[in-house]
């Protein structure tokens, strides 16, 4: 290696110490201290004025991983994983020729020389420094503070200590502090399955974004979801055990609270340490000091985010005002006119699942201002409207239900152009329909993350021709911050669209033009019951006469098979035209395996099982040879049925009582039960009676995708009801419904729908709940995704199905009751059709012969797939009809 | 190649058959075919062969084995057409195949056999 003098920039600095102020040639170099949520926006604004392409960016990281989403921190224990929380994408940081060092915080900074030296001994030279340094969480001196079992929740990595003590030796779990972010905290503790306790020395929970009325409805719905909540209360002390962990906390009370974890969240401070190292000037009470255009007392230094203090006087620390830093740094740095002067304090959050939301002037600081409020303390509703003398929309606070946050928080500073009161209202209540966004001027800003007006979006569907959310994200940013503007952002592209008159194609597939729900409303009008007809009268042009496709036949084959007896179909899937649309699932009754082999699952209703049905299945599957498994549904599966065997096996399977469990089919598959009051001492309900009625009332319904359900006895769960599509929770009263849960990749908790049921009120729901998604659901689309997708979520569902606000309540139970009415068993219907069961070979031309692919080698005393059957390929198989 | 079935023959049932190296070769009456829906048959060497008929009537038949699985599950496929071509979707992980002339809908570089087909 010769050096050499070069004029272009170079990358060749990890790990090796350049030359001070030899920044490359005469490259200027940028130097990031700091690759928070704010450090990346920062990156990006450099970027999208090209001005990475004409500075060496370098980044100093403190954090072993690139920035990711630390609003979202919480997220992970609903499933989402560290690389989901991730904001940086590998390809931006390389394509941008910029240097990210991750682990190696900036430790000292030579503003004579202009170097900065980092934790490895790397040391960069710098034209332009950016501080980025965030904040700290603030520990209150109290004793005990360090003890083992104390934490704090701002990083990943605290978030996984936390975990990993949780699950290994904790069940009590206390936060130290009530704000958003002891909130948060408090939700990863419940996240954890710990009793959760919150102790907030305010007397009331979140006192900086909302007012007494806000903390008391706060307050009702997290006691309600079973935390206890300590306000006006004061942490004294950490009381810690023999071994050193902690046991207990003493709080101001006098009382001491027994833990075996804390938390502290009260609160976060600037870092602004390496600031006051270097000679900087920071604020009285922390923070560095910046102008307008972010500039420290040193020109060459900015601070953005958390640990500035801005020309406002003030400290933010919300994601939003420092996006606007970045940004404004990044526009001073290539010479742009920028400034920021201070923000809005406007916050949405889901905090516990309840929607807080604040805006403006929320606690009415203006003079002569006027408050609208409404409160219902019963549903944990309230909200608050600042209003001026002059009728302007001063600020507000939303708790409980914060939909209309991102049309108040828009109209905010103007007068809206209808009473306060009405938009406060519950629909219930007499208020008008709620005001769209299209009531908004151009002006209004929609995303206050990225600060874009709805002109901007307007002109992204006009303009850059988006025709959806996802396009309208990608290009103007809107709803890629903390994504509480996306529904408004949803209701603003699909009336733009409409208004340019841009067609949406949301047909099925290549063959309708029309959307499943669609096609389910034409079949159940017009009483169509054949495919063919379906697609003659109703398909696109030029799939009309065709033969469909396989997306559309299973699709359409389902919906005449959930309204089969109500439009006079048979309601037997294999039945005449029918069995051509079918899966393959659905057209052999049973699960194709990979090796093209089947399995079988007969229905065993909520678990419960004689030892003589046990038994028989036993002797099944020990004389077909089949592998045999407990399924995660308490069911027994059996594997390695070739297509011959299928009718032979349940030919025993039907006489020894047993019925088509429907594992193959998009209908009901079980509803699992816990073993409830009759023999557990803790059950309040007979849980199993009530899984077995369920899964015998809806058995064989074909819907949309698969749905499972669980009944628990009590409310431990044992069930896991809550993971289900439809779930049960006995409580001293009756049922508990919850709807929309989902366990497999997307784990979603269950919704709660209606509480304190009695046995025919709960069922008389879930006719309603099911038939409901049958008919608006997408093709493929569970129940989960089904809640997340309509328009008004779960409180639309519960007006349809509660409220009959439709009116069609009478129709959905009447079709559910020619359901229950018209079920038969399809494998004893099958055994008992000889033209039926002639599909039940391997070979049309060699009837007794079997698919020679379809072998098996031993495992663990059972069998498994010969795999490699299935890799000869196309070799002729020499007399193979014989093996 | 395809043909129609000759409506005209009113005597026997027709069957299906296959143009092997050595002959015609005939697998089963044309009746145990369902419209959109296929049968395997076994061949005297050992090779499968998915066989289907579309609701105009017309023949199509290919291998057996699902090139990207190994199982010999095409027959068990459900049909349709694309861009005015019969294909059938594998039934393990829903690749298209064209059925006139084996060619994967999906992955350009996979092909499975194709046999000459008629009804007799």
């Amino acid at each position: 290696m010769t050096s050499h003098t070069t004029m272009t920039a170079t990358t060749a600095t990890t790990g090796t110490a350049t030359a001070p102020n030899a920044s490359a040639g005469n490259t200027h170099t940028i130097v990031l201290v700091g690759h928070g949520m704010v450090g990346q926006h920062f990156l990006e604004s450099l970027a999208e004025r090209g001005l990475t392409a004409t500075h060496r960016v370098v980044v100093l990281c403190e954090e072993p991983r690139p920035a990711y989403d630390r609003v979202r921190l919480t997220s992970y224990f609903s499933g989402r994983t560290p690389d989901e929380l991730s904001l940086t994408d590998a390809e931006f940081i390389k394509e941008h020729g910029i240097e990210l060092h991750l682990g190696d915080p900036a430790e000292s900074v030579d503003r004579a020389a202009r170097t900065v030296t980092a934790r490895s001994g790397l040391t960069v030279g710098y034209d332009t420094l950016v501080l980025a340094t965030g904040s700290y969480p603030f520990v209150p001196p109290v004793p005990g503070k360090d003890a083992e079992g104390c934490f704090v929740y701002r990083t990943i990595e605290d978030l996984l200590a936390i975990e990993e003590y949780a699950k290994a030796r904790a069940t009590t779990g206390a936060v130290v502090g009530g704000g958003l972010l002891g909130l948060e905290a408090a939700g990863a503790l419940k996240g954890l399955g710990l009793a959760t306790h919150i102790v907030e020395f305010a007397p009331r929970l979140m006192p900086v974004q909302v007012d007494e009325g806000g903390g008391a409805a706060l307050l009702r719905t997290i006691e309600d979801m079973g935390l206890s909540v300590h306000t006006g209360t004061g942490t004294q002390e950490i009381v810690t055990g023999d071994d050193g962990a902690v046991t207990g906390m003493k709080l101001s009370d006098g009382s001491e609270l027994p833990t075996d974890l804390v938390v502290f969240s009260a609160g976060v401070r600037p870092r602004d340490q390496l600031a006051r190292a270097m000679g900087l000037t920071v604020g009285e009470r922390g923070g560095i000091t910046v102008d307008e255009q972010c500039r420290t007392s040193d020109p060459a230094v900015f601070a953005i985010g958390e640990c500035a203090l801005a020309a406002d006087g003030r400290v933010y620390g919300l994601v939003a005002p420092g996006y606007e830093m970045a940004a404004t740094a990044a526009a001073t740095i290539a010479a742009d006119g920028a400034s920021f002067t201070g923000a809005d304090l406007s916050t949405k959050l889901k905090l516990l699942g309840v929607d807080v939301a604040s805006f403006g002037d929320a606690h009415g600081a203006t003079a002569d201002c006027l408050d609208v409020v409404y409160a219902d303390a019963r549903s944990g509703i309230y909200k608050k409207l600042v209003i001026g003398r002059d009728g302007r929309l001063l600020g507000g606070i939303l708790v409980g239900d914060a939909d209309a946050y991102g049309t108040l928080r828009a109209f905010t500073g103007s007068v809206p152009p209808i009473a306060p009161e009405q938009l406060v209202l519950p629909a219930s209540a007499g208020a008008p329909v709620a005001l769209g966004p299209s009531a908004l001027p151009d002006s209004a800003v929609i995303c206050s993350c990225h600060n874009v007006t709805k002109g901007t979006i307007r002109g992204a569907v006009t303009e850059h021709s988006c025709t959806n959310v996802p396009e309208v994200k990608k290009c103007t940013k809107a709803g890629t911050g903390c994504g509480s503007c996306v529904k408004v952002l949803g209701q603003l592209v699909n009336e733009e669209l409409a208004a340019s008159g841009v067609e949406v194609d949301h047909g099925l597939c290549g063959c309708f033009g029309q959307t499943r729900e669609e096609l389910y409303e034409i079949v159940l009008a017009l009483r169509i019951t054949s495919y063919r007809t379906l697609l003659d009268r109703y398909g696109r042009e030029d799939a009309r006469g065709g033969d469909g496709c396989e997306v559309c036949k299973p699709a359409v084959g389902s919906v005449i098979a959930s309204l089969a007896p109500t439009i006079g179909a048979d309601g037997y899937v294999l039945a005449g035209e029918q069995a051509a649309l079918q899966d393959t699932n659905d057209h052999f009754l049973a699960n194709l395996q990979k090796n093209g082999s089947y399995s079988i699952v007969p229905r065993i209703p909520g678990g419960e099982i004689t030892p003589e049905k046990l038994i028989v299945i036993g002797e099944v599957a020990r004389d077909f040879g089949l592998y045999t498994k407990i399924t995660g549904g308490q069911r027994i599966d059996l594997f390695g049925a070739r297509v011959e065997q299928l009718p032979l096996i349940w030919a025993r399977l039907v006489d020894a009582g047993f019925e088509s469990g429907h594992a193959y089919g998009k209908s009901l598959r079980t509803v699992k039960s816990c073993v409830g009051q009759t023999w557990c001492r803790y059950g309040v309900q007979d849980s199993v009676r009530m899984a077995i009625d369920l899964e015998l009332r809806y058995r064989g319904l074909r819907s949309p995708h698969k749905l499972k359900s669980a009944v628990s006895g009590c409310a431990r769960e044992c069930a896991e009801a809550q993971s289900k599509d439809f779930g049960i929770i006995a409580t001293s009263n009756g049922w508990n419904l919850y709807v929309g849960g989902n366990g497999g990749a997307t784990p979603r908790h269950a919704d709660l729908l209606a509480q304190d049921l009695s046995d025919a009120e709960l069922v008389r729901l879930i006719d309603r709940f099911l038939m409901f998604y049958i008919r608006t659901a997408d093709r493929l689309e569970r129940t989960s995704t089904w809640l997340e997708r309509i328009p008004g979520g779960l409180d639309h569902v519960r007006e349809v199905v509660v409220e009959d606000s439709l009116g069609i309540c009478e129709e959905l139970e009447s079709l559910m009751t020619a359901h229950v009415a018209g079920y038969r068993d399809e494998w004893a219907e099958t055994i008992n059709d000889p033209e039926k069961l002639g599909r039940f070979v391997s070979f049309v031309n060699a009837p007794d012969t079997p698919d020679p692919v379809v072998g098996f080698v031993p495992e663990r005393d059972q069998i498994k797939p010969d795999l490699p059957l299935l890799t000869i390929g196309q070799r002729p198989l020499e007399g193979s009809a014989q093996r | 190649m395809t043909l129609a079935p000759e409506t005209t023959r009113t005597t026997t049932a027709l069957t299906l058959q296959l143009l092997l190296e050595d002959g015609w070769f005939t697998v089963c009456e044309l009746s145990l075919l369902t419209p959109g829906r296929g049968v395997a048959a076994l061949l005297p060497d050992g090779r499968q062969v998915a066989l289907f008929t579309d609701r105009a009537g017309r023949t199509y038949a290919i291998d057996n084995r699902d090139p990207f699985s190994g199982a010999a599950v095409l027959s068990r496929g459900l049909t349709g057409t694309h861009r005015g071509r019969p294909f059938v979707a594998s039934p393990l992980l829903k690749q298209r195949f064209d059925l006139e002339s084996g060619r994967c809908l999906d992955d350009e570089g996979v092909r499975v056999a194709t046999y000459e087909v008629r009804a007799a």
